[in-house]
């Protein structure tokens, strides 16, 4: 079984939010990064571009599909994880870890609380496999 | 996370179960080794194996993999006209074929476009078996039936009859030979022999879609299982030097590092053989065939477009369909692109204009919006040393 963190936020296009602060850490869930496969690219924004809650903010492609990944909540990104210009198999080992993708100065803290929990995301992916 | 793109007829979706799809007789064997079961043209098949689709192909260049591909269609043709009639329908010169031989050809339209890419086996002057695509099986089966005239021949499409299991790389032959007395050493490339493996009577032939040596057992269905776990067995599957099951994401990127065409991708009823590169399966001088005149005319004027292979030269990975552009012009599109696992290169096939068709040429590919440069490279962009 997927693994869910008790800890993170989820959306239901399967990215994670890690508060920390003012600030959030996003990337793609255990359960994305498995029903995508080996990833082998991952195009990132740059610091200081602003997204607005579920507009796309870079994609991520395995040998056979390329997703489009989203960021759940509003805000402006002051890192990014450059480490997966050389090695975006860490989205495959280490998907809440080594895999994040980046970091948002949070526009609406409060928008945290309209995401999944551990246990409502995993019911999700459990009724979506069905 | 939303799919943009998905390579080939497969649907991505964590689908527990698709009853109304087709299934091949080891589809509980792939379900049990943890297979992840996609649509493949109305087909359930494991797109890859918990292994990863990178890993298998790996594993089939450096040792083996297992394929199953018992969903390619199989169509008997028997009769004293065999020949005649398969060589009236397709492009390759099936006279020039010994009994034991394998043949590339082609199922060509009017127009020397294609119903479908196919091997000839001719296993006696008068039995001639046709292997053809899984998802065009009952069109090229309607195709052959309408097509045939006076010819004394007994048509039979069994491919539910059969199972195939392709076992390619460098480690094939000492796998198999584990399993039968057949002097696997003495089937040429493209040859076949009948006998048993694992006392399963059936077609062992030295073909294969990866650009690997190896071989393609056909076998009665029902055998199927025993011939895929003796040769897991045999191939010591649970080490990392062993023989690896692999899915049809690694069988897709091998045959094209390896520049093979993928029917519905790269050849369809709207390219012609020549365009294709496929002139060398076009055997204009054999007599009459469906395409010749239109064939034999496009050869003497000369092609417009051509299928030619590129390699991505800035990052970013190209994909089927998508556009290529040469100084801001929309010339041509991609059928088939990739990453290439062992090359360790982006790499695509695409039809461009035949002026710009020249090794070296430099291409852009419109990657969702972003023009991503390549190069023309000649083909195959992989070739195994012999």
């Amino acid at each position: 079984m997927a693994n869910v963190p008790e800890d993170l936020h989820y959306s239901k296009d399967h990215e994670w939010v890690r508060v920390d602060g003012d600030q959030a850490i996003i990337g793609i869930t255990d359960y994305a990064q498995n029903s995508l496969g080996d990833v082998v690219y991952v195009e990132l924004p740059k610091a200081g571009e602003e997204f607005a809650a579920n507009e796309p903010f870079g994609s991520v492609e395995s040998v056979k599909a390329v997703s489009e990944v989203f960021t759940p909540i509003a805000g402006g990104v002051v890192a990014i994880n450059e480490s997966l210009a050389d090695e975006p198999e860490s989205v495959n080992s280490d998907p809440y870890g080594a895999g994040w993708m980046i970091r948002l100065k949070m526009s609406n803290p409060g928008e945290v609380d309209s995401l999944l929990t551990a246990a409502e995301y995993e019911d999700f992916t459990k009724a979506e496999s069905e | 996370m939303q799919a943009l793109h998905n390579t080939g007829a497969w649907v991505t979706k964590l689908t527990a179960t698709a009853p109304q799809l087709k299934q091949t007789p080891l589809n509980a064997i792939h379900r049990q080794m943890g297979g992840r079961m996609v649509d493949f043209g109305g087909w359930d098949m494991p797109v890859q194996y918990p292994a990863g689709t990178i890993e298998e192909h790996l594993r089939t260049r450096t040792h083996a993999g297992l394929f199953d591909v018992s969903h390619m269609g199989e169509i008997e043709v028997k009769g004293p006209d065999a020949i005649k009639f398969v060589n009236r329908l397709t492009s390759n010169d099936v006279t020039k074929l010994v009994d034991g031989q394998a043949q590339y050809s082609a199922l060509t339209t009017p127009q020397g476009t294609v119903i479908d890419d196919l091997l000839v086996y001719r296993l006696s002057p008068v039995h001639l078996l046709l292997v053809v695509n899984a998802s065009t099986t009952e069109k090229d089966w309607d195709w052959i039936l309408s097509h045939r005239s006076s010819e004394l021949i007994d048509l039979n499409n069994v491919s539910a009859d059969y199972c195939q299991i392709a076992l390619q790389g460098p480690n094939a032959q000492s796998i198999l030979q584990k399993l039968t007395d057949l002097p696997l050493a003495d089937i040429k490339y493209y040859h076949f022999t009948h006998g048993s493996v694992d006392g399963v009577r059936g077609i062992v032939s030295r073909t294969g879609y990866t650009g690997e040596d190896g071989f393609e057992v056909y076998a009665p269905a029902d055998r199927a299982e025993q011939l895929w776990n003796k040769i897991l067995d045999a191939g010591q599957a649970d080490t990392p030097t062993g023989v690896l099951p692999c899915g049809l994401a690694a069988r897709n990127t091998l045959r094209l590092e390896a520049g093979m065409a993928l029917y519905g991708n790269d050849i369809d009823d709207t390219t012609t053989l020549l365009e294709a590169n496929l002139g060398w399966i076009c055997k204009l001088d054999k007599g009459d065939f469906t395409g010749r005149d239109a064939l034999a005319s496009q050869k003497a004027e000369g092609v417009k477009r051509k299928l030619v292979g590129f390699e991505v030269t800035e990052r970013g990975i190209a994909r089927d369909h998508q556009e290529v552009v040469i100084d801001g012009n929309r010339v041509g599109h991609v059928t088939s692109g990739s990453p290439a696992p062992f090359l360790k290169k982006n790499i695509g096939l695409a039809y461009v204009p035949v002026e710009y068709a020249s090794v070296g040429q430099a291409i852009q590919i419109d990657v969702r919006g972003r023009l991503v440069g390549a190069q023309i490279t000649k083909t195959p962009f992989y070739k195994r040393n012999k």
